[in-house]
Order: C-alpha cells, then structure tokens, then sequence
C-alpha cells in the first residue's frame, strides 16, 4: 500500500480515536475492516485513493457508529481510573510495589501514632499529632521525587527543630474554674500553625527539591486541594462505615466507642492521608480536578454571599459587640476567597483570553476587600483601645497577608481583564506570593510565645 | 438495493449469528458473507456491525478471541456459543412464522411473491 494511503488511514484513525465511546481495540478492529474492503476494492479495478473513500462511505457516519458504540458499552463515556491495571501492560509490578509502599507508611504512622495516644496527655498529643501525619505524606512525597540528602537533611532539621520548640516552650496553661487546665493563647496558636509550617516543608519534598520552580508550586497548590477533596470523600465514607457498625454493635450489645478511639482513629487517619495522596498521584492526569470545578461553582456564590455581608455591615449595629471572633471569621472569609482565586487559577489556560468568569472573580476580590475593610476600621479601633493580644496579633497579622495577596491579585486580574496586563502575571504572582503564608506561620509558632510571654 | 434499517436492525442479528454458525469468522468476511448471500442486494453500514458483534458479545451469543490476520495485524475473531445456537434456533422459528404470514398476505393480495430468487 502506497505511502498516501497509509496517510489517509492514519488520520481516519485520529479522527475515529476521538470519539470517547471507541477504544483502541474497536478501532483495531474496524481498521481491519477499512483495510480489506480497500484491497478488495483495489484487486477490483479502483484506484487507492477511490477505494479508500468507497471504505470510508461504507463504514458509515461515524456520529452514528460512535452513538451505536455508546449505546452498547454506556461505561466507556464515564472515564474510570485504573488503579491497578490489567495484567500485561507492564504497570502492574510498579504500580502494586507503589501501593505496598504507601500501606506500609501508612501503617508505620498509625504505630507512631499509636504509640503518641498512649503515652502522652491530651494537649501533648494534638500539639504533637501533625509531627506525625504531615511527615508520612512528606517523606513519601520525597522518597518518589527522589530527593537529595542534602534537602531531605535540612527538611528533617528544620522539622525537629520546630518539635523541640513546640514540646519544650514553657507554655502557660489556663486553669479552668472546675479543676483542670486549657492551653493558653500562644499554645493554642502554635498548634494552629505548626501544620502550616510543615506543609511548606511538604512543598519542599513534592518539587523534589526545586521549590524555586513556579511550575512545582502550583502543582503543589494543585495537589493540595486534591487532597483535601479526596479526604473530605474518603471521610464521608468512613463516616457512613462507621456510624453504621456502632448501630449494630450497639444493638448487639457491645461499645464501639473505646476501639474506635483506640484503634480505628489512630490507623485509620494516617491511612485516609496517605491513600488520598497516593490517589491525588496516581489519578493526576488522568481524571479532571475536582477543586477547580467546584470553584466554578462557588465563586459566584461566594459573590453573593460577600454582597449580603456587606450590605448586613453596613446596615447593622455599629460593631458594639466587636471582638477578635469578628477578626478571625474575617480571616476565614479572605481564605475562602484566596481558595477559589487560587484553584480557579490553578486550572486557568494561561492561552486563553479573558472571559466572563475572569470578570465574576474580580468581582469577588473587591467584595472581599471591601467587606475586610468595614471589619478591619473596626477592629482597628477596639484593638488600640484594649492592647495587642497573642490572638488579635496573629488573626491580625494573617489578615493584612491576606488583603495585601488579594488586592494585588485583584489589581493583576484587572490588567488582565482589561488586556494591559497577561494572565501569566496573575498566576505568577499566587506562586510567588505562597512563602508568606508558610514565613508567617513560622513566625507565628516560632516567635510569638516568645513576644508574649508564653501566655 | 436500499433496505429499510428497522428491517437490517432485525434480521441483523440472525443473519450474523447464521454465518457464525457456519464456523469462526471476523468482521469483515461477515459482512462480505451477507453480500454473497443476499446476492449483493442487501447494503449494511459496514460500521454498524461492530457494535452488534459487542452486544451478542456481552449477551454470550458470541465468544471473541484476538488473532492475526494474513499481514500480521490483530484481528478479532467470533465464534458462536451454544446460547448462540439457541438463540439461533428460537430466532429461525420467530422468523419462520413472520415470512409464513407475509407470504400469505402477498398471495391474497394478489401480488408475487417478493423475491423471485425464493419462488
């Protein structure tokens, strides 16, 4: 067959292929087919290029086959991720040989976790239980980068480092009236914070090294809210599991409660950890991201619900009862906003123009802002009135992080709207900014029971 | 000849599963298959026989292997299952009765019957 030909078929082929309802083997298949009926047509006196066209007639409208197709194996337009692969792909080994690793890390975790539930008291524990989790994703992530022992060295310092300083600070505790003690407000935010620092570490591990790379840190951002999604399911499920064995158990007579706090907590969230971050890598090209479609969902939402905010703050009591609590829903609020600007941008084409959902974000940035100010006049006021607090400091100093990402991002977006600016400022400028987020969560664990006296 | 495609969709199935009868074959000596046999006058859309194959596939009517053709490349071959033969069977008698009855009403109606071959 003439080189021509073979061209023809080929790009038959590619036309063929992109229907989702044809896999490979049919297309085998119906090539076979195309093939014979061109030589019978070729041994019966047409030219090559005339047969292939009788063939291609003949096979059909491909519209219709690929609905034909469809109708038969309805599956195949629901794209379905194949953790362990068929035998003879030459994936299988790898992909298992992945799996085991992750079981046993996980495994690992839920024995050191273990071993924290039993020996140490309460606040110890939570203070300590992120040493434990964010670890095991971590050295996971930095054994399948391969990275170098100089970076995984300096991880590990910097990781025992921030354990020494959160077990050996003197925090104060705050007696409660009934007997017993609370951690005080620096305790409670090294807590808070301590994670966020080790997530950065994380970051660090996932570049395999190169956290310079703009390109890593928005995989990373990427890979983040995956995880969380994947958890968030992986929770539900074993929420339904578990609330449906204390029914039985407790119909049977027996407690579930002891075992679960014994057992099924301490392995089972390390477990949930690591096999949503193993399926975040595996499924990562192969099924759409979650977080950005949920985005398009929410940022609209988010707009109305930032409108009504601001028309209750500007409508409502003068802020009589104003306290730090107005502070930190504020922070909550910012760090929704920058969620839904950082996943919708995670999943932008930097090709494409601007569009009417570029627009419904800027929207959302100058409600957010707008909304931030009203609360940040007001706290301002109180806060020189009564004195810095550990907590109105941090929420504070998260706030004004905050605000400074948005504004600027909302400037950038306005460039980029308006076509004097390129989306690839926007994106560039979430990479570059992330750092802080992770600088002054360090900050925060680091020097603020210092500042404050440990109070 | 142009054959309406609710005709082909019906007779399609006993027609594929005859000829599988007659031994293993794959897509396109089946098609070839019911040219010969139909004396050139029926015109399938060649590429809706393959989603038939997939569906006698799916029911058990057919089983499917993977071999080579003569130029080495993969093919895929059917061959009937007994289910198939059943099938078959329960179709042949279905349409046994259908074609009794249309001849009857050609005759009444004082026409020929259809196809002159078959008188």
């Amino acid at each position: 067959m003439s080189v021509d030909l073979e061209a023809q078929i080929d790009q038959w082929r590619g036309f063929v292929a992109r229907r989702p309802a044809m896999t490979t083997d049919d297309i085998v298949e119906m090539e076979d087919h195309l093939r014979n009926q061109i030589a019978d047509l070729a041994a019966g006196g047409l030219a090559e290029d005339e047969a292939f066209l009788v063939a291609v007639k003949r096979m059909g409208n491909l519209d219709d086959v690929s609905r034909e197709f469809a109708r038969e194996h309805s599956e195949r337009l629901w794209r379905q991720l194949v953790l362990i692969p068929e035998p003879g792909t030459g994936v299988v080994g790898s992909r298992w040989r992945d799996l085991g690793l992750v079981i046993g890390v996980a495994l690992l975790a839920g024995i050191a976790l273990k071993i924290l539930v039993e020996s140490l008291d309460e606040f110890a524990l939570i203070r300590n239980v992120a040493f434990v989790l964010v670890p095991a994703v971590a050295g996971w992530l930095a054994y399948k980068r391969r990275v170098s022992w100089r970076v995984a060295a300096v991880l590990t310092a910097v990781a025992a480092a921030l354990v020494l300083v959160v077990n050996l600070y003197p925090f104060e505790m705050v007696p409660l009236p009934g007997g017993g003690e609370d951690p005080g407000m620096t305790a409670v935010l090294v807590v808070i914070h301590t994670p966020v620092v080790l997530w950065m570490l994380t970051a660090v591990a996932y570049a395999g090294g190169d956290w310079r790379s703009h390109g890593r840190r928005m995989d990373f951002v990427r890979f983040t809210g995956e995880l969380a999604m994947y958890l968030a399911l992986i929770q539900a499920g074993a929420g339904v599991l578990i609330g449906l064995s204390v029914g039985v158990w407790n119909l049977a007579g027996f407690d579930l409660e002891p075992y679960l706090e014994n057992w099924i907590l301490p392995f089972g969230i390390p477990g949930a950890i690591m096999v949503a971050a193993w399926l975040v890598e595996v499924k990562m090209n192969v099924v759409e991201n979650i977080a950005p479609v949920l985005t398009k969902v929410f940022t609209p939402l988010a707009l109305v619900m930032l409108v009504a905010m601001f028309a209750v703050m500007v409508l409502g009591d003068s802020f009589d009862a104003v306290d730090r609590n107005l502070l930190i829903l504020m922070d909550a609020v910012l760090i929704l906003v920058v969620a839904l600007l950082l996943y919708s941008i995670s999943a932008h084409n930097p090709m494409e123009p601007a569009g009417v959902f570029d627009w419904l974000q800027l929207g959302l940035v100058v409600a957010a802002l707008a909304v931030d100010a009203i609360a940040l006049s007001a706290m301002l006021t109180r806060i020189a009135e009564f004195g810095w607090t550990a907590n109105k400091t941090a929420a504070l100093g998260l706030n004004l992080i905050l605000l400074a990402h948005l504004a600027w991002t909302g400037w950038l977006t306005l460039g980029f709207v308006r076509r004097t600016g390129t989306f690839h400022d926007v994106e560039r400028w979430q990479t570059r900014y992330l750092p802080v987020y992770g600088l002054w969560a360090a900050v925060v664990v680091v020097a603020f029971p210092l500042i404050f006296s440990f109070a | 000849m142009r054959i309406d495609k609710d005709l082909v969709a019906a007779s399609a199935t006993p027609l594929v599963l005859g000829i599988l009868s007659e031994g293993e074959s794959y897509g396109y000596a089946i098609g070839k298959r019911v040219a010969e046999l139909s004396g050139g006058r029926m015109e399938w859309t060649d590429g809706m026989l393959y989603p038939l194959l997939h569906r006698l596939e799916r029911l058990g009517h057919v089983e499917a292997s993977w071999g080579r053709s003569e130029t080495g490349r993969r093919r895929k071959h059917y061959a009937i299952t007994d289910t198939g033969r059943q099938a078959l069977a329960e179709r042949q008698r279905q349409w046994q009765v259908v074609a009794d009855t249309l001849d009857n009403v050609w005759r009444s109606f004082g026409t020929p019957p259809v196809a002159e071959g078959l008188a």
